[in-house]
């Protein structure tokens, strides 16, 4: 497409501008991990190691990643198994409801978290009577975790074509048979992204974790209730970059091993809820 | 033996009879693969939000601090007479309008160039280097923004030589954060829109002498606008639940701090419920409006 060379430039001073933006406020917090000093004051005086020692010894800290890592994986494992059966469902039968089973997949990341968040903490404590454990935030992470896989897993099997399956049993597989040899080789790096997506999704989360934790604290939570505690600082900088970076890695590795589009909003807000 | 050699038992699994029970009936197929997915989502996520519909209707016994299980409009009379609650409502809508706004204008240059610029890597890249800040972890962003924006901070260190300041916390800090968290959102969309507009219609524009400006304004603007509906359903719908950002960079008060508040320190879930369903109002509203604009084609 044609365009004059100043309206180039532009654009290109617009999208380092905006990119720029978007990446600015991690970088600062990564320096600032390295602070020598207790005060965020800019610039930094100088730099050190130490908070990454002290936040790995820790013991709030490794309580809370090791909550965040149990919830992560717990919301995971239901996710996969409840989002590819429903994606199953969907991408390979035809039958009255299937829009609304789309729908429904997506509610809980559509609403907003509070909604979510307070709609699961009225069930729990004034319905079902249960205290809020481990066991409540592994429900109320699988419940908006299911859409990544479920998103992963229908837009692998929109691209790959049931005559594989119909070939197999023709030639005398039975279903289960058929569906080790056949389906799953075809899905396996779609339910690796999408279990990858979903662990992240779950790692980062807080505001449905705050109405369904109780007292145990995720890794964010922690970061939350801390952040009002001046001495506490240089380590909530140094779990913060943590925290980005085991979010960030995950789905940077599940953007290589598939190529359907599925990370992008367009894939129907597979974004994070906030 | 004959008898036994005929009979001879080719023991199957359960799983293969199941299997071989289900084989062609599809409904039966469908039911199964449902029964799961469906009965977690039906039970514990629309049976949640029906009971936090009801919770609406209930009351706090002002002087037990129990909540008492009988029904009447009068939390939402509260909400509906409350001054404050009105100028909350307000402001959170204010701002996620501004946000929107300012996301659209932020976004359309990268947007473009992405779409209609960028050679291919470039363009995968740039997706890509988009995409991660969005999943990066969204509390320590805004925290990052709390340090930013500091008395200390660098916003104030860079702007100094030039006589300036930044905003400090407050509404403007609200605006420029969310501003910041849902900027990817909006991004994606309009590029994913752009780029389904032919290049052959831009070029003919400006054979039949129209201008850039012009050609951006007849053209690009009316056929994105789709684009722009879909992301601004992100923008807005996020900034409405938000309250850890209101908290974290401002004193001001937002629809999400006071559900919140609600629920945890005055232990008024009913009040709380009912004012959560202002937000999905005012979504469900949105999306409506969204959908005659043609922003789920877009989604």
């Amino acid at each position: 497409m044609h365009l004059s060379r100043g309206t180039r430039w532009a654009l290109r001073a617009g999208t380092a501008l905006t990119l720029a933006f978007l990446y600015a406020p991690l970088i600062v917090i990564a320096i600032y991990a390295f602070n020598d000093r207790r005060t965020a004051t800019w610039p930094p005086p100088g730099f050190t190691l130490d908070w990454f020692d002290k936040a790995f010894h820790n013991q709030g800290v490794r309580d809370a990643l090791w909550t965040s890592v149990q919830a992560g994986i717990g919301a995971t494992l239901i996710a996969l198994a409840l989002g590819t059966l429903a994606a199953f469902a969907v991408a390979r039968y035809r039958f009255f409801g299937r829009e609304a089973v789309s729908f429904l997949v997506i509610l809980p990341i559509a609403l907003p978290g509070i909604v979510t968040g307070m709609a699961m903490n009225s069930t729990f404590t004034q319905v079902l009577g249960v205290d809020l454990t481990l066991f409540t935030i592994i429900v109320g992470h699988a419940t908006f975790c299911i859409v990544v896989v479920y998103n992963n897993v229908v837009a692998r099997l929109r691209r790959t074509s049931a005559s594989f399956e119909e070939a197999s049993a023709d030639l005398g597989a039975h279903t289960w048979q058929t569906f080790w040899f056949v389906t799953f080789p075809q899905l396996r790096s779609a339910l690796v992204a999408g279990a990858l997506l979903a662990f992240a999704l779950s790692f980062d989360e807080v505001i449905v974790t705050t109405f369904t934790a109780g007292d145990r604290e995720t890794l964010p939570i922690w970061i939350l209730s801390n952040l009002s505690r001046p001495n506490q600082l240089p380590v909530v900088n140094v779990v913060g970059v943590v925290v980005i970076l085991l979010s960030i890695i995950p789905v940077y590795v599940a953007q290589r091993i598939t190529s359907d589009p599925v990370t992008s909003p367009g894939a129907v807000a597979a974004g994070p809820p906030p | 033996m004959a008898a036994t050699v005929d009979t001879k038992p080719t023991r199957r699994s359960a799983g293969r009879r199941l299997a071989d029970l289900l084989h062609g009936h599809r409904r039966a197929q469908v039911g199964l693969l449902l029964a799961g997915p469906l009965g977690w989502l039906v039970i514990a996520y629309l049976g949640s939000l029906a009971v936090l519909f009801v919770a609406a209707f209930w009351q706090l016994d002002d002087f037990s601090g129990q909540i008492v299980h009988s029904y009447s409009l009068a939390n939402f009379e509260t909400l509906w007479e409350g001054q404050v609650y009105r100028e909350i409502v307000l402001r959170t809508v204010g701002v996620a309008a501004a946000v929107t706004v300012t996301d659209a204008i932020l976004a359309f240059p990268i947007a473009f160039y992405m779409a209609k610029v960028a050679t291919p890597r470039a363009r995968a890249a740039l997706t890509v280097a988009v995409l991660m800040p969005l999943w990066a972890s969204y509390l320590v962003k805004v925290y990052a923004w709390r340090t930013i924006l500091n008395e200390d901070g660098i916003l104030n260190w860079a702007l100094g030589p030039f006589g300036l300041k930044g905003p400090g916390y407050g509404i403007v800090a609200t605006w420029l954060v969310f501003s910041y968290l849902w900027l990817p959102y909006m991004v994606l969309p309009i590029y994913a829109g752009l780029e389904r507009i032919p290049n052959s219609l831009l070029d003919a524009s400006g054979d039949l002498g129209g201008k850039p400006g012009t050609t951006f304004r007849r053209v690009v603007l009316p056929m994105a606008f789709p684009a722009v509906a879909a992301g601004s359903i992100f923008t807005f719908s996020l900034t409405l639940g938000d309250y850890i950002t209101p908290q974290l960079v401002s004193s001001k008060q937002f629809i999400g701090n006071v559900v919140y508040a609600n629920v945890g320190v005055a232990n008024n879930l009913p009040l709380a419920a009912a004012f959560a369903t202002v937000p999905v109002v005012v979504m469900v509203v949105y999306l409506l409006v969204a959908r005659r604009l043609g922003a789920f084609e877009q989604l």
